[in-house]
């Protein structure tokens, strides 16, 4: 590999000094400047760095949040009132994390879609999507014990919910789950144990695993709207001729992404940090009452899909299942999709129709999820169940041996 | 071993040292085991929770006929319902709508696996959590109410997932809930006191 970025700069003073303990330099030509990408990246490939922006809000405003939250039955709830009242701009980290727990859903569940839409789970790039499913299961259980930490009404009674379905397992259910609450009930002792796993235990292991996802990604690079491997068609300097530096080219562009996202995100911090209800619920403004269940149980809408199908499903072990099931889909895509290519823009109108009903599918879950369990909406939530399952189950048979049209040798700039 | 003592030094004798990674990796994992034992056993509910979690006592003079006194028990409500001879009737005629009409795949004491699932008929003692996900069956005695349907015989409503029960704890056809509504154990003293978490047999508490 030779070429102009390839060439590290020859330092003396405190630079030769530090280049020659800690290879600065090498990492930043490997990593950035150095680093080709492909050039054709669209709106989509913002969603893996507003990710990270996400992460880093959610750890900066933890961390403040944890100097003034006091866990416990008894303190909790106070302690998030005094936040809000009393501790000087306590109110903007709490709406800032709270707002930020639902804005990473949104990036991320925009990042898994693109992914789709591109075919970016494909060889060979399996296990990348794997660290990326481990970071979303990860990321799940953050925000669930995130949830209860406020020791709400809601808290309480969605915690209630989502352990009890673990006493849906046959002969171990009823005693794993008095293990994880470590009571006989949603108590004192599952509040301080959410609250360790949810501040030290939880964060750290998203770290390693965003750490794991970025290794994976840079060692094959990324994959472009085009589906094309671009370091199969390089240049006289070994470089791929699709590609350009990723430092200077897309941390600016990037910068731009995140300052819109900021923007968007600011709006509703300041103007809308509950979104009506949907990101943080009314009941929750109540402390926890064991003798009393909100109305209407319904987790933030980020779990709501997953929600609808559990209550589609008349039997709760089966509804469980379906549950499980639904998350698992997600898992073994890579192994599903039996297309030999990768992008949408070049596979059949059918491959377009199915992925556009398993959009609208998660969609319409996530919106009868926030709806009682009652009437149509339990009928709408069957049929988009079953829609949402056919996707996934029937691919293997769609997608083998469907008619592409021709990948082109070079991405396009062109757009469709 | 070798007749030449340069190389037998140099040699290494692989499955002397395979045998003996395993044997270190093997004990290794052995410990790990049982230095994980205290992890997950520190999960399990404290003495403290245990000792609260002891039975409790309830004045069953309070409760007036037709009427519902609520009750914590191990962090769960406790419903005891004093029945009516109407209510009673009530329960008679609907065994075909029912999931578990005689509480077969059900839990509950033995004792009270009867038709009326009680000791004394006028008093129904029920854990008040759905047996779908741990929600509170409101109390809808009412038989007849407008929004659950004119063959409404009375019993319990759950709000958050629309599970039906009557005034038995049976859960009806097209709950989500696919079990009656769970009993504890409880027993009556002399006295006339009822007593939640230790059964009839029982002498000491559980």
């Amino acid at each position: 590999m030779a070429g102009d970025n390839d060439a590290l700069p020859v330092r003396t003073g405190f630079l030769g000094w530090l280049n020659k303990r800690l290879p600065v330099d090498a990492f930043m030509r490997d990593q950035l400047t150095g680093y080709y990408a492909p050039k054709n990246f669209n709106f989509w490939y913002y969603f893996g760095v507003l990710s990270l922006v996400a992460l880093v809000l959610q750890l900066v405003t933890g961390i403040f949040l944890t100097m003034h939250y006091k866990v416990g039955e008894a303190t909790a709830f106070d302690s998030v009132e005094y936040i809000m009242r009393e501790v000087p701009y306590g109110w903007l980290l709490r709406y800032m994390h709270s707002t930020g727990a639902s804005a990473f859903f949104i990036v991320v569940y925009l990042h898994m879609f693109r992914a789709m839409l591109y075919g970016s789970y494909k060889a060979p790039r399996e296990l990348l999507w794997l660290f990326g499913m481990a970071i979303y299961l990860a990321l799940m259980a953050e925000a669930f014990m995130g949830y209860v930490l406020p020791w709400g009404n809601m808290s309480f009674w969605g915690a209630q919910v989502i352990v009890n379905l673990f006493g849906t397992i046959p002969v171990v259910g009823p005693g794993l789950v008095d293990w994880i609450r470590g009571d006989y009930g949603i108590a004192d002792a599952t509040l301080n144990r959410f609250f360790s796993l949810h501040v030290v235990a939880v964060p750290l292991v998203l770290l390693l695993l965003v750490a794991l996802h970025l290794v994976a990604l840079r060692h094959n690079g990324s994959n472009n709207p085009d589906g094309i491997e671009i370091k199969e068609k390089k240049g006289p300097n070994g470089k791929p001729l699709d590609g350009i530096p990723f430092h200077p080219y897309y941390t600016v562009k990037d910068l731009v992404g995140v300052g819109a996202f900021l923007i968007l995100f600011a709006i509703v911090v300041f103007f809308v940090p509950t979104f009506g209800g949907l990101f943080l619920e009314n009941p929750n403004f109540e402390p926890a009452n064991p003798l009393s269940t909100p109305e209407h149980i319904a987790p933030v809408w980020y779990f709501t899909p997953f929600y609808a199908i559990l209550r589609a499903v008349p039997d709760q072990r089966t509804g469980a299942v379906l549950m499980a099931l639904s998350i698992i889909c997600f898992i073994v895509l890579p192994w599903l999709d039996r297309s030999p290519v990768k992008s949408t823009r070049y596979r059949p109108l059918r491959w377009k129709l199915a992925l556009a009903i398993f959009a609208v599918s998660f969609v319409a879950l996530g919106y009868l999820g926030l709806k009682p369990a009652e009437g149509s909406y339990v009928a709408l939530a069957r049929i988009f169940t079953a829609l949402y399952f056919a996707f996934f189950f029937l691919m293997p048979f769609y997608t083998r041996g469907e008619s592409t049209s021709r990948v082109p040798d070079r991405v396009t700039l062109h757009h469709d | 071993m070798s007749d030449t003592p340069a190389s037998a030094a140099d040699e290494v004798d692989q499955d002397r040292r395979g045998f003996l990674t395993f044997a270190t990796v093997a004990t290794g994992a052995v410990g790990a085991a049982f230095v994980a034992v205290p992890f997950i056993a520190s999960w399990s509910p404290s003495e403290r929770a245990r000792a609260a979690g002891a039975p409790v006592e309830v004045d069953l003079a309070k409760i007036e006929p037709g009427q519902m006194l609520t009750i914590p028990y191990r962090k769960k409500p406790m419903y005891i319902v004093h029945r009516t001879p109407q209510m009673l009737e009530h329960l008679a005629g609907h065994d075909s709508k029912l999931k578990d009409p005689e509480s077969k795949a059900s839990e509950q004491p033995d004792y009270t696996r009867n038709a009326l699932r009680a000791v004394k008929p006028e008093y129904l003692v029920l854990e008040g959590t759905c047996t779908h996900l741990g929600c509170l069956p409101k109390a809808r005695f009412q038989p007849g109410m407008a929004d659950l349907g004119a063959d409404w015989p009375g019993g319990f409503f759950c709000p958050c997932h629309g599970s039906r029960f009557d005034l038995a704890g049976r859960v009806f056809e097209g709950s989500p809930a696919s079990k009656n509504l769970r009993i504890p154990v409880y027993s009556f003293r002399d006295d006339g006191m009822l007593v939640i978490g230790v059964g009839p047999s029982e002498t000491g508490a559980a």
